[in-house]
């Protein structure tokens, strides 16, 4: 059982059945989840939480599927690191790292799949499907395959090659579309209507966006019960960042923590940056764009919660910075040298926009601040061909090591 | 000038349950008000009260986001494929 109650039009309140919908039939506005909040105070504390298992499902009150039933490959409850090093290296005392990259598929997307899935399986649906940059379709074949279901996965056909391998292994169906991102997405938007397949993020979108929340629950949990802040979280869609800031709502109206004054800042790649333009603008309309970055996993042109990310922006007094390719990988090199943790492009565009939100005065230094880092590196190694420090290749002796060593370190004494 | 409408789910009860649909206009303006002859109704889903496109309806001619065209304004041809599709997926 869930304490879901109804789905909910955004836009103008109508509400339906907890089926697979996703879009108002009427405005086609997004269709969200409501929940009973009084059965959710009732049955949740501090304690049952940290009772709860070391996943996602510790906040099983406040998901729309039957935790009992979960489709568990041990997605979320993931660490929570004082950046120290790298605060120090922008500028900031409390910084902390969201770290995403565990996750048993390695992005972030296993949260919004676990519950996904679990809608799914629990609607009778067999088949899973999605439109994906590449981590969504690895999460899909991931849990697909532990669910005993079948996957049809659809992804550009451009992706880095570990995002591919990725998702094969599981083995899926997986389609590679000659086009981008939002032509995948368009395609499955349209293949919805004619499959009776769950699509996660189409379909049974407004279940799978709910997985997000919990990268919220945890932080605010891991913080000691309180909310952040600020917060600076990458935007493709826009799901996550607007979900996270729904997650600390959560908790608050649920009694676990005062109510959040979190400001909520985002990350693009200036190779596709809807949002950050049209913040930079002052317009709360985004125009698309085809996106040019090597951040693909943020590569999205049209977003589909553009929109809400603006109006969250706006709301809590954040800002949305956009950086270049080559800060992008320069954030993936600095994350990595001063936390030990090896992020994705998109990580790289979060530290990079962390830098960059600080020198531009948005992040105060003494805010505590949590930037999430989204995906594990190995998935997108291409941009950092050449981009770091060779090894010394020597031959097994003590001098071919010294010569090579002191090309690097002439002065140090050799005893 | 006949162009082919496909159209999604949530506009099916107005078409019949038909999910791609014939109708003519010359610019994407004048083929909504041509669907709204033929289904009534249509408008008021597609177009918000200031006559422009909703913001959770895409609308496609030939594969190409009219957003990046001329909007309602862009011209239609003979056999063009437009493509409504909402707006409120992936990611």
């Amino acid at each position: 059982m869930s304490n879901a109650k109804s789905l909910r039009c955004r836009e103008c309140h109508r509400e339906y059945p907890l089926a697979a919908l996703h879009v108002c039939e009427f405005c086609f506005g997004p269709l969200e989840v409501a929940y009973d909040y009084d059965a959710i105070r009732r049955s949740v504390s501090r304690t049952t939480v940290a009772n709860g298992p070391a996943s996602l499902w510790r906040y099983r009150d406040f998901l729309p599927c039957d935790p009992d039933a979960a489709v568990d490959i041990g997605a979320g409850f993931t660490p929570l690191i004082h950046a120290r090093n790298l605060g120090k290296a922008l500028g900031l005392r409390r910084l902390y790292i969201k770290n995403d990259t565990v996750n048993p598929t390695w992005s972030f997307k296993d949260r919004v799949v676990a519950v996904a899935s679990t809608r799914a399986r629990e609607l009778g649906f067999t088949r899973l499907a999605c439109a994906s940059t590449g981590n969504l379709a690895n999460s899909v074949s991931a849990h697909a395959a532990a669910a005993a279901m079948e996957a049809v996965v659809f992804i550009p056909h451009d992706l880095e090659a570990n995002k591919v391998l990725g998702s094969s292994v599981y083995g899926p169906t997986l389609v590679k579309v000659r086009g981008n991102y939002d032509a995948v997405n368009r395609l499955c938007a349209e293949l919805a209507g004619a499959y009776g397949w769950a699509f996660v993020n189409v379909n049974v979108r407004p279940y799978y966006s709910e997985g997000s929340k919990t990268l919220g629950f945890e932080v605010a949990e891991q913080l000691g019960w309180r909310a952040p802040d600020h917060c600076v979280v990458p935007i493709a869609s826009g799901s996550l960042f607007v979900k996270i800031r729904k997650g600390l709502d959560e908790l608050a109206q649920a009694g676990l923590i005062d109510e959040p004054k979190t400001r909520m800042s985002g990350a693009q790649a200036a190779g596709c940056s809807p949002v950050a333009t049209a913040w930079a603008e002052g317009s709360m309309n985004f125009r698309p764009q085809r996106p040019n970055t090597i951040a693909k996993s943020l590569a999205i042109g049209n977003p589909a919660d553009g929109y809400y990310s603006l109006v969250q922006l706006r709301d809590t007094d954040g800002a949305c910075a956009s950086v270049t390719d080559d800060e992008i990988v320069a954030g993936m090199k600095l994350l990595a040298e001063t936390e030990g943790v090896f992020a994705e492009t998109a990580g790289g565009v979060t530290v990079a926009s962390l830098r960059q939100l600080t020198a531009a005065g948005h992040i105060q230094p003494d805010e505590l601040t949590v930037a999430f880092i989204t995906g594990a590196g190995f998935k997108t190694v291409e941009p950092l061909e050449g981009a770091l420090r060779p090894a010394l290749e020597i031959d097994p002796t003590v001098e071919s090591f010294q010569d090579a060593y002191r090309t690097l370190q002439p002065t140090e004494a050799v005893a | 000038m006949p162009v082919t409408v496909r159209i999604p789910q949530p506009l099916r009860n107005l078409t019949g349950d038909k999910s791609t649909v014939s109708a003519a206009g010359s610019t994407l303006s004048t083929l909504v008000s041509e669907l709204e002859s033929a289904y009534p109704g249509i408008r008021e889903r597609l177009l918000d009260d200031a006559g422009d496109l909703r913001r959770f309806v895409n609308v496609y001619v030939n594969g190409d986001d009219v957003r990046f065209l001329d909007g309602l304004a862009t011209t239609l041809k003979d056999g063009d494929e437009v493509s409504i599709v909402p707006a409120v997926a992936g990611g």
